[in-house]
């Protein structure tokens, strides 16, 4: 039973995504994440403020209940699923953090540098997860979609947008962990 | 019923983004490095079967588990936004190495400080609704 907790090669890890997105799309639904969001918005009571959230969240209940389940997917998956969860990143890319400073790399799942409790003592760490957090929000509304919507079910069904979307998100990676990350850290 | 579906599913998913590592921030940077095929392979991957799979229901007319005909409706063609907010999104994946399904399953794993990426997301969506007419798409 030790195959369990040994983490998943990308050959299993791929097929499993498309067969998620296969189950959404046969009980008529799709695989996007991002709307939730937007949804969590209107909640929120945005609606009332701005048309954009002016929209019926019940009808998109059913993407919340996913969220929910993938809540407790990763609580599954870490507490029992789960043995050591250092991340095998190659010996380069380890290399290369530690010059940065991160300690953690190669050690965690995620750097401590960036995700330990402190965030919620210390500015710097929680400035850096809150802005990150509202590109994140914003960008992907304003590109129609994120990981999921347009590099997964987008470019499956061929879409163009998703493919300029795509090459937005590296051109936004690439330039953070090339240009910005040797500033920030 | 179809709730339980819909958790199911997610609970799928939650474990798929946890076990494949996707959500580690590490891989993500990794992959923006070029120093792995990890992130590659999982995208690559699940892009060609998810294009063989969605040409198979389009040609033989599959309908769904509910007897519903499935419509793949297009994506709106509005390449400067999907360009701009690309650019925007991946800046923010690099930096929280999280993208908006695997920050809920980095909460449920204990990661706490997840919450403050989450929070702020909604507050970003809120704002791009807010300045929404603003901004050139």
């Amino acid at each position: 039973m030790n195959w369990i907790y040994e983490p998943w090669p990308w050959y299993i890890s791929g097929p499993m995504i498309v067969f998620i997105m296969f189950l959404l799309i046969m009980v008529d639904k799709n695989f996007g994440m991002s709307s939730n969001l937007r949804t969590l918005c209107t909640i929120c009571g945005a609606g009332k403020k701005n048309d954009f959230f002016n929209f019926d969240w019940k009808s998109k209940k059913w993407n919340l209940v996913v969220v929910l389940g993938a809540i407790i997917g990763g609580f599954i998956a870490a507490n029992f699923m789960t043995d050591d969860d250092a991340v095998k990143i190659s010996t380069e890319t380890i290399a290369d953090l530690q010059t940065l400073g991160f300690e953690s790399a190669g050690k965690n799942y995620l750097p401590t540098e960036i995700f330990s409790n402190n965030v919620f003592t210390d500015i710097k760490g929680f400035a850096i997860l809150a802005i990150a957090g509202l590109l994140v929000g914003f960008g992907t509304r304003y590109a129609g979609g994120c990981t999921s919507g347009h590099a997964i079910s987008g470019l499956s069904n061929l879409q163009l947008p998703s493919l300029i979307a795509v090459i937005g998100f590296f051109i936004g990676g690439l330039t953070m962990i090339y240009f910005l990350f040797p500033l920030i850290f | 019923m179809r709730t339980l579906i819909y958790l199911f599913i997610g609970i799928l998913f939650g474990i798929t983004m946890f076990k494949s590592e996707a959500a580690s921030w590490f891989r993500i940077y990794e992959m923006f490095k070029f120093q792995s095929f990890h992130m590659y392979g999982i995208i690559g991957s699940a892009v060609f079967l998810g294009i063989i799979m969605i040409q198979l229901i389009k040609k033989y007319n599959i309908n769904s588990f509910y007897g519903q005909k499935i419509n793949f409706p297009p994506k709106d063609k509005l390449y400067k936004s999907n360009l701009i907010g690309g650019i925007i999104f991946g800046l923010g994946w690099a930096l929280s190495g999280a993208c908006p399904g695997p920050m809920f399953t980095l909460l449920g794993a204990g990661f706490f400080p997840i919450m403050v990426v989450i929070l702020f997301s909604i507050l970003g969506t809120y704002l791009y609704g807010y300045f929404k007419d603003k901004l050139p798409h």
